[in-house]
């Protein structure tokens, strides 16, 4: 039996290290630990002696992850970019999900497939629940802009609702742009305006 | 004509200006193309975004396609350089404990003397001084390590570590790093939040030194060629128009947008015209060609540029693979740079290698129009490279 493989996943988001540490505890026979703070990253990592290093592409301390790769780093053993060869359509997935790993040399595909499988569904379906929640919170804005312009244009026309709307919507469709887009221009104009 | 749309990568700074004004003022649309400019929170994303497709051209540091060229670092995606898209326009900087010893023995803070400030600094040092630097392939290495191989300094006074530069105030607060080099607005930021003081411009290291190159993948350039011809017009044209003095407060405006940069546009003002503020105290200083996005050829890819950085990146990692530097010295594109710029009056040296520091005042030099002039470019301490005698 081979040993276990020793996972860090670095992560500002707690919530989301834990779900993958869990997902990945479930997939593969490993140790997984998640790392918060930044400060130090490389050497806090180089205590765990990883065999993979997950950390999510959007992540600015990302950078500092490059000193493992280099000979002179902080870790015994050489450590790649999760690239090249029989990965090669593995990595284009990971980084489609976001997720960036690094592979301590040595390592057979056939034991990282597995972990890089798990990293990739969980940080794909994190980010579809986050973009969801973002396009749901930037419609209610956008409500919300528009029912203030729909007032502007009640008060200052002597419009009824239906009409204030049917105005915006069509300046919209004349100008080419979006009904909310028109909206918040005429909102921020008026606020110029006092 | 349609326009085509290319995403290009590129890290939030100042010299990333070619890119955004060529978006902004015109000069893609002028060649039927549209910049769809994603900024990216880290240099490996940069990277990665380019060498996995995500993106066809990026904003990248100089010596990130060379050491890719030598296998050094993760990914190995051949990269072409195919202009430079800055020369110079990184400070370095010390923390504030540094900041107060150097004042004890009464530094001036010249901002011009690398000799000096070598001394100074191994003067009030207790033991190597940690400098934090935005990646480990960047020519804020390169112009560190050199600095203090040829100063008081020496090979073994510094240690050079990684931190992103939005960190670095609070990397220089924890004490993790006393010093930094980075490029602009971070020196200035620094500045601007009390976390340090301005030392140097990397001009006074070398003043000539590429810093940024627009990049490609090797494959795209030679799948698309007519597009890397727009593209490379464009972000030219662009560096052309921030030549112009006159247009440094539309550009600092410009790039001071939440969208771009988002910081005050003085601050980005401070790079673009060189009158830089170099300490919490309001001392101001103001460096020759602080930034270079046009003139002396600037934006010419030398051969010698890429066998510089290569030499430099084996003495400081002791293996290559390849290790042909005539090979390696070839992802800086002067052919596709000759090829795709030609025709719009460009000038183009006649050479594609230079000697490296060679250069004491502005010079004449062979040139298709035969009306180019090299700037001085010239390293501190008077060496000379000369790529065909290594």
């Amino acid at each position: 039996m081979t040993k276990a493989l020793t996972i860090v996943i670095v992560d500002e988001d707690r919530d989301r290290a834990t779900a993958i540490a869990d997902a990945l505890r479930d997939a593969c026979d490993c140790d997984v630990f998640a790392i918060s703070n930044s400060s130090n990253l490389a050497r806090k990592i180089a205590a765990h002696s990883p065999d993979i290093v997950l950390i999510d592409l959007d992540n600015p301390t990302r950078d500092m992850m490059e000193e493992l790769t280099l000979a002179s780093g902080p870790l015994e053993r050489p450590v790649a970019m999760f690239v090249s060869g029989a990965a090669g359509g593995l990595a284009q997935a990971a980084i489609e999900a976001g997720v960036s790993a690094y592979v301590v040399d040595g390592l057979t595909p056939g034991r990282i497939k597995p972990v890089m499988d798990t990293a990739i569904a969980r940080f794909t379906m994190i980010r579809q629940m986050r973009s969801e929640l973002a396009e749901t919170r930037l419609a209610l804005e956008e409500r919300k802009v528009i029912d203030r312009a729909k007032g502007l244009l009640m008060k200052a026309k002597g419009l009824d609702e239906g009409a204030a709307y049917a105005l915006l919507r069509k300046t919209a469709m004349d100008q080419g742009r979006r009904v909310a887009d028109v909206a918040e221009a005429l909102v921020t104009a008026s606020g110029l305006l006092g | 004509m349609k326009t085509v749309r290319i995403p290009v990568a590129y890290m939030p700074l100042v010299d990333a200006a070619p890119l955004v004004i060529a978006q902004e003022m015109g000069f893609a649309e002028a060649e039927g193309i549209s910049l769809d400019l994603i900024a990216a929170p880290s240099w490996s994303s940069v990277r990665d975004m380019l060498a996995f497709g995500r993106v066809d051209a990026a904003h990248i540091l100089s010596p990130l396609p060379v050491a890719m060229a030598m296998g050094l670092g993760g990914v190995a995606t051949a990269l072409s350089a195919v202009s430079v898209l800055s020369v110079n326009g990184n400070v370095i900087g010390v923390g504030r404990p540094l900041e107060d010893r150097l004042r004890t023995i009464g530094y001036g803070f010249d901002f011009a003397d690398p000799v000096r400030a070598a001394e100074a600094l191994t003067q009030v040092r207790r033991g190597p001084i940690v400098f934090g630097v935005p990646f480990p392939f960047s020519m804020h290495v390169e112009l560190l390590r050199y600095w203090s191989r040829a100063s008081a300094l020496g090979p073994d006074g510094i240690v050079i570590r990684t931190v992103p530069p939005p960190l670095m105030a609070t990397a220089l607060a924890a004490g993790e790093v006393d010093a930094f080099c980075v490029g602009e607005p971070w020196g200035s930021v620094a500045v601007e939040q009390g976390a340090g003081a301005l030392l140097l411009p990397g001009t006074s290291i070398w003043n000539f030194a590429p810093e940024k190159v627009l990049a490609v993948r090797t494959h795209w350039a030679e799948t698309e060629p007519d597009l890397l011809g727009r593209l490379m017009r464009a972000v030219w044209k662009a560096g052309r128009w921030l030549a112009n003095p006159e247009t440094h407060a539309t550009a600092s405006d410009l790039l001071s947008r939440k969208a771009f940069l988002d910081v005050p546009s003085e601050l980005i003002d401070r790079a673009l015209s060189g009158h830089l503020t170099v300490t919490g105290r309001g001392e101001q200083r103001h460096v020759e060609r602080f930034i270079e996005f046009h003139a002396g050829a600037a934006s010419f890819p030398w051969r010698s540029q890429a066998k510089w950085i290569a030499e430099q990146l084996l003495k400081s990692h002791g293996k290559c693979a390849p290790c042909d530097l005539d090979e390696i010295a070839k992802v800086f594109r002067s052919d596709l740079h000759r090829r795709h710029l030609g025709s719009i009056g460009y000038d183009m040296p006649g050479a594609s290698e230079k000697v490296e520091g060679a250069i004491r005042h502005a010079m004449p030099v062979a040139s298709a129009g035969g009306g180019l002039t090299l700037l001085p470019n010239e390293f501190f301490d008077g060496h000379i490279f000369d790529p065909a005698h290594r």
